[in-house]
């Protein structure tokens, strides 16, 4: 287990200081910290191990100490035993692949160097590649020999920070797939920071957002992340769509409440949540999670029903993007085969088809 | 041509490149990575040669390690004979002149390394002086090669300071552009025109080799 508790102040040109100030603990296995750029995700990263110092607070790891401010102690990153692998990877340009990898295990006999060294690159299917330079890679490559660098130190913390940036997705499986094995061997904590909503849910056991420099929230991956309860982390989690609301009334006997969208442009239900009538919320709602319809559906469960028009249509690669003017205006992504059935033009009258549950409350 | 003269150029300027490279290396390497407040005057202290006028640097030289000076009060105590007018005096004030050629173009390799291949190197169990050797050097080479050439290339060309510390006395301190100065006072032109060539090319071919191993280290213009 690996407890942190620390503060850190950065001066900034600013009115407001950014301050990290973060109490954490991290189990073994991974936990995935989320949250938007500028959240202070590298930082801690950095403090743990050892490359910055915080100002206050400490960091332990089991029974031993890394770093405690009363009692000014910090251990240099060479004495933390953890491996970290850096967004930029940080592979020496100068070494080849087994002199990258060999790096870290100057403290051993040459004979148990060469072991372990064949070893993590027979894991990591990287042994053909051990006499070139970092130069000489691809991107998928470069990541392998950078995690097995890491990893061939039999480090008691892994941190690795947005490790897989840049990957196909199916490249990026197979490393996952690669690392998810090492981890069921060695279970140690893992600090895995990402904003890739798909990483998350391929390696997510827990989670911890961090926004603004502090922890919201902590806990299963979908739980947190598809009831995001502030603007950053609704807008980092994939919700296109957050729109400034006014609570009108509640419900309880339905378990709703109605809110008017967007300065009273419109009115629709969402899940009672922790907001009193007049209280002025967002509600995030995600673009795909909108159904679009050319006529006005009936015998429907979904509550929402908004008529409105097509303003924009906008194709990105597999998906289309319509910018759609029901009152508020909302992102709805639907497939190219939709817009074809549909007919789907700007100027269209259509009805925007939204369920209760697709609706979070956001402060 | 003055063979004598240009031999003792050339042991003077070898002397003082290799023996600042040993302290630029340290001050560089403190200049560069340190985030102490009062670095500035440090550095400002290391490029004073660049504005100072030569025999200003000669004239504090020389009282330095006059008989009475501070500079020479110790070597005297030490060796038995006064450090002005001798070779070992001749290279310890060009040191002094060619100070910033050795230190800038180190300091300037030094910051330009990625820092994450240094925060590697400590995450991966290396100390200061093995991700120094390991690490910063073999990435930092041509600024070294460019230190090395620049402050060879800077002593071997000296005047001022050579003849306020130095004097002209032939075999010890009569360097090159002191012969050349002689020749040229004595109206013997063809002989000044000699050794002046020889020093011309020496500096063009010791310049192109700085240059061309590394167009981007150290550049007196802002590269493109």
């Amino acid at each position: 287990m690996l407890n942190v508790q620390i503060r850190k102040r950065f001066r900034s040109n600013g009115a407001q200081p950014f301050v990290l100030d973060v109490a954490a603990s991290f189990p073994p296995g991974f936990t995935v910290l989320f949250g938007p750029s500028g959240a202070g995700k590298s930082t801690l990263l950095d403090c743990i191990a050892g490359l910055q110092q915080p100002d206050s607070g400490e960091i332990r790891l089991e029974e031993a100490t890394l770093f405690d401010a009363a009692r000014s102690l910090s251990l240099p990153p060479r004495s933390r035993k953890l491996a970290y692998v850096f967004q930029s990877l940080a592979l020496f340009p100068h070494l080849t692949v087994e002199q990258n990898i060999r790096y870290g295990l100057s403290d051993l006999a040459g004979t148990e160097q060469t072991k372990r060294t064949n070893q993590i690159a027979n894991s990591f299917r990287i042994e053909n590649l051990f006499f070139r330079r970092p130069a000489e890679l691809s991107g998928g490559e470069k990541q392998r020999v950078a995690l097995a660098r890491a990893l061939v130190t039999r480090p008691s913390v892994l941190l690795l920070d947005e490790p897989l940036t840049g990957l196909d997705t199916a490249l990026r499986r197979s490393i996952l797939e690669d690392l998810r094995a090492w981890n069921e061997a060695s279970r140690i904590p893992i600090l895995y920071v990402t904003h890739n909503r798909e990483e998350v849910d391929a390696i997510g056991e827990r989670i911890v957002t961090l926004v603004n420099g502090r922890i919201q929230e902590t806990g299963a991956p979908r739980a947190v992340l598809d009831a995001p309860r502030s603007i950053e982390l609704a807008q980092s989690a994939g919700f296109e769509n957050v729109l400034p609301a006014v609570v009108v009334e509640h419900r309880p006997a339905d378990g709703v409440m109605r809110v008017s969208l967007d300065h009273a442009a419109c009115e629709i239900e969402i899940p009672l949540g922790d907001a009193a009538p007049g209280n002025e919320v967002r509600v995030a709602i995600r673009a795909g999670d909108i159904l679009i319809a050319t006529e006005p559906p009936h015998f429907l469960s979904a509550r929402n029903i908004l008529p409105g028009t097509i303003e924009a249509v906008e194709t990105r690669g597999t998906m289309v993007a319509l910018r759609v003017k029901a009152g508020a205006i909302f992102q709805v992504h639907v497939t190219p085969g939709a817009v074809r059935a549909l007919d789907l033009s700007p100027g269209l009258l259509v009805w925007l088809v939204v369920k209760t549950h697709s609706c979070h409350l956001v402060r | 041509m003055n063979a004598e003269a240009l031999f003792l150029s050339l042991r003077l300027a070898a002397t003082v490149a290799i023996l600042l490279l040993a302290i630029a290396l340290p001050l560089a390497y403190s200049l560069a990575f340190s985030t102490w407040r009062g670095k500035f005057l440090v550095e400002s202290v290391v490029a004073l040669p660049l504005v100072l006028p030569p025999t200003v640097l000669g004239f504090y030289a020389l009282i330095a390690m006059g008989p009475r000076g501070p500079l020479g009060k110790i070597w005297l105590s030490l060796f038995g004979h006064p450090l002005a007018f001798t070779f070992a005096g001749l290279v310890l004030a060009s040191m002094l002149y060619s100070l910033p050629f050795a230190v800038q173009p180190l300091v300037a390799s030094f910051e330009s390394l990625d820092r994450r291949l240094l925060d590697a190197s400590a995450v991966l169990g290396a100390g200061r002086g093995r991700t120094f050797l390991r690490v910063i050097l073999p990435l930092a080479w041509p600024g070294v090669l460019t230190a090395l050439v620049l402050s060879f290339a800077h002593t071997l060309g000296e005047f001022g300071v050579v003849l306020m510390v130095g004097g002209n006395l032939p075999g010890i301190t009569r360097t090159v552009s002191i012969d050349i100065y002689d020749r040229v006072q004595a109206l013997d032109y063809t002989g000044a025109h000699q050794t002046a060539l020889l020093l011309l090319l020496v500096s063009f071919v010791v310049l192109s080799i700085v240059y061309g191993v590394n167009r981007r280290v150290w550049l007196p213009w802002p590269a493109k």
